[in-house]
């Protein structure tokens, strides 16, 4: 079966490219990226701030099942509706630097689209750590017991 | 690389990922890991065998019944590959797909 969303990372580099096609017209899937309302929708995100315009900044906030809030922010360099948003991205009192983000959007058919989201990050250590976050996340959450054996693991 | 594919497959799933957690500090028997899900006991043994054969789980006779434990050098493994972060935007773009699908048949 042919994944929808793919990851490409070489080995070594501090970069990586997500690709995923959409069921959705060009202009939709943009305005998933445009519109607070539905950017909270499907990144279940607060949008404290979004200015779609070069020099722009954008804040979000998240909450998790804890109650602890999480906050998100960054600069926009480029804002060209339906193809392309180059902006930075980063994760507030985290040990996680600012990435750099460029997001293509395509048109494949009348219906479909597809996004290009290249992301930079400032090594490759970061990058490393990075796609190793949601494992360890999702195991987290699920039960803190599997901790000891991560760390027992490292 | 058939055999790495398999081991993402596996832990695609809730209700493995949910087993792995059990076995992750203590070995258990496959009754006992039944004990903790609402699933039917032979739905919970096949999660078990995908498990097994993937290497993230290994058995151990004990006594009259199987237990399993989990297989920390194979769960690295997986731990330092891309699929959960794959997994983790490809649910956050079909969210975005379907929150937009239902936008556009509101206007």
């Amino acid at each position: 079966m042919e994944q929808k969303t793919k990851i490409h990372a070489e080995d070594g580099k501090q970069e990586l490219t997500i690709t995923r096609e959409f069921d959705l017209p060009l202009e939709l899937l943009f305005k998933a990226y445009e519109e607070p309302e539905l950017i909270e929708q499907w990144m279940g995100t607060k949008v404290l701030k979004l200015e779609n315009k070069k020099h722009g900044s954008y804040q979000f906030e998240t909450t998790d099942p804890k109650g602890n809030k999480h906050g998100f922010n960054g600069t926009i360099h480029e804002f060209s509706p339906n193809q392309k948003i180059t902006r930075t991205f980063e994760m507030e009192h985290t040990p996680f630097a600012v990435q750099l983000e460029f997001l293509e959007f395509e048109q494949l058919t009348e219906d479909t689209s597809k996004l290009t989201m290249h992301v930079v990050y400032k090594s490759v250590a970061m990058r490393d750590q990075m796609l190793k976050l949601p494992f360890a996340q999702g195991i987290n959450m699920a039960h803190n017991r599997i901790q000891d054996i991560l760390r027992k693991l490292k | 690389m058939n055999l790495r594919r398999d081991v993402f497959q596996a832990i695609a799933d809730p209700t493995r990922r949910a087993i792995l957690l059990l076995v992750a500090t203590q070995s258990m028997t496959a009754g006992a890991i039944a004990a903790n899900f609402d699933t039917a006991r032979p739905t919970v043994s096949k999660h078990l065998q995908i498990l097994t054969e993937c290497e993230l789980l290994k058995q151990e006779q004990s006594g009259r019944e199987v237990s399993y434990h989990i297989n920390a050098k194979k769960m690295k493994e997986v731990a330092d590959f891309i699929e959960p972060f794959r997994q983790m935007w490809d649910g956050r773009f079909n969210k975005l797909e379907s929150v937009m699908k239902k936008y556009k048949s509101k206007k």
